[in-house]
Parts: structure tokens; C-alpha cells; sequence
């Protein structure tokens, strides 16, 4: 493990806290941002360049954007006691419990993985133009159900948004 | 025996990433503060993909790359009708505090 991930776990892990912790829903949409941007350099550093261009595609360009807007949006909703719910210890011990599982899982089933680990591969030399003979050959299928799946969300998330019947617009 | 092999960081910063995005998800009143933390959750799962797929056995194959983009987009989709599904909630209930909106009768 290299400074690099450790530079990058510390600019994601830290944005992912703010994003959830922070009282300002805008500044959370930023902070939110900035794990999305350490995420999309750590799939950079692990040679998935493409999966990594997406994320920034997707997420630092769409997804951020949308919250931000949903957060304008809803401006009215601003919160005038606390930001966390009144369970809220409850789902920090969940929470505190999955991690612990989690973490537990990941450091003693170290020894039962392939022996590459530890001692990773020169970088595998994907292009993109792979990528896509892989998409129109192999995973064509999953490729037209996440087509149609894309198109519906689009039109139910304009749908539900919508304004009521007999609700005048505001 | 614990083992510290680059695989293990990628996976800790995903569990962590994951825990962080959990308890949002279960501690926050505002509605797009809980979606941004199921936000969160998803994008640990793909960096677990990436992970494993960088250094599992056969990096040539695609398949677990391939995997994170099929999830980046489904979560994509994900967004967008959360987002619509707040803000439809806001209009019709005037706010969005979970700790408010507690009927499911109109």
C-alpha cells in the first residue's frame, strides 16, 4: 500500500463523513462530491480507467448535480432542531455493528484469497475499444435491459415529480 | 492471521465507506441527506468490485469492472427516481423530515 491510497482513502473516507454528518444540506451535497472524486481516482489507481471516467461522469456530473437541485428544490424543508433523527443511537449501533462485521470478514479471510494478492499483476492493457466489443457481444443483454431501465426511471421520476391534479404549481 | 495486502485496504475503505453511508442512511431526518448515504453505500460496493476484479485471478476477463459500470448506471436510475420521489413528497407534505412524515394515509 502505497502513499497514494493512503492519500485517497483519507480524501474519500473524509468526504463520505462530512457528506453524512455536516448540518448545511449544501454543504453535504459538496462533501459528497469530494468522495465521489476520491472514489473515481482510487478506480483510476486500480487501472480501471474506464470505470473511473464514469464515475466522474456519472456521479461528480450527474448525480451531485441532481442532489443540489433537489436540495434547492425542497429549501423550505430547512430543519430548525437537530439534523438526526430521534433514533438516532439506535442506527449508529447498527451501523457500529455491520462495520464491525464487515472489518472482521475482510481481515481474517485475507489468508483464503488468491495468491495474486499481494503481489498484483502488471496493469491489465483494457481499451476502450474492448470494452465496447464486450458490450455489443457479451454483455449485450444487460446492456439493452439497463437501456430500458434508464428510460423508465427517467420517465417515473418526471412523473412523480409532476404537480398534483388540482394543485395549483408552486 | 491477519494479512495487510493492498486488496485488504480496498476493502477496508469500502466497509468503512459503507458504514458511513448506513448510518446516515438510519440517522438523518432529511430525506436527501438518507439518499445521499444510500449513495454512498452503492459506490462502496462498486470500489469492492473494482477491487477484486483488479486483483483477483483473471484481470483480462472484464467482469468485475464491467460489473461497477452496470451498477453505476442502475444507480444512476436510482437517483433520479429518489430525488423525483422527495421532492413529490415535499410538495404534498411541505417538508421533508422523515420523523414527520410517519402516515402513509394522505
Amino acid at each position: 500500500m502505497n502513499a497514494i491510497f493512503w492519500i485517497l482513502a483519507a480524501i474519500t473516507v473524509a468526504g463520505g463523513l462530512a457528506a453524512v454528518t455536516l448540518k448545511n444540506t449544501v454543504h453535504c451535497a459538496l462533501a459528497l462530491t469530494a468522495a465521489f472524486a476520491g472514489l473515481a481516482l482510487m478506480f483510476l489507481e486500480l487501472d480501471a480507467q474506464f470505470a473511473g471516467f464514469a464515475q466522474i461522469l456519472v456521479y461528480i456530473g450527474a448525480v451531485a448535480i441532481l442532489v443540489v437541485f433537489a436540495i434547492l428544490l425542497t429549501r423550505g424543508a430547512e430543519q430548525t432542531e437537530g439534523v438526526f433523527s430521534r433514533t438516532w443511537l439506535i442506527g449508529l449501533a447498527i451501523a457500529a455493528a455491520v462495520f464491525a462485521v464487515l472489518a472482521w470478514a475482510v481481515l481474517h479471510s485475507a489468508a483464503a484469497l488468491p495468491d495474486a494478492v499481494g503481489l498484483p499483476g502488471p496493469a491489465p492493457a483494457v481499451t476502450v475499444a474492448e470494452i465496447g466489443n464486450a458490450l455489443m457481444g457479451r454483455y449485450v443483454l444487460p446492456l439493452e435491459i439497463v437501456a430500458l431501465l434508464l428510460t423508465a426511471a427517467m420517465i417515473g421520476a418526471v412523473l412523480v415529480a409532476l404537480h398534483e391534479k388540482g394543485e395549483p404549481p408552486r | 492471521m491477519i494479512h495487510a495486502t493492498p486488496l485488504t485496504g480496498y476493502l477496508l475503505v469500502a466497509a468503512v465507506l459503507f458504514a458511513i453511508g448506513l448510518a446516515g442512511a438510519l440517522t438523518r431526518r432529511n430525506a436527501i441527506l438518507v439518499l445521499i448515504g444510500i449513495e454512498l453505500m452503492l459506490n462502496a460496493a462498486n470500489l469492492n468490485l473494482v477491487a477484486f476484479w483488479r486483483y483477483g485471478p483473471h484481470p483480462e476477463a472484464l467482469t468485475g469492472m464491467m460489473f461497477a459500470v452496470f451498477s453505476i448506471a442502475v444507480a444512476a436510475a436510482e437517483a433520479a427516481v429518489g430525488l423525483g420521489l422527495v421532492i413529490a413528497i415535499y410538495r404534498h407534505a411541505s417538508t421533508a423530515d422523515l420523523d414527520e412524515i410517519n402516515r402513509m394515509k394522505g
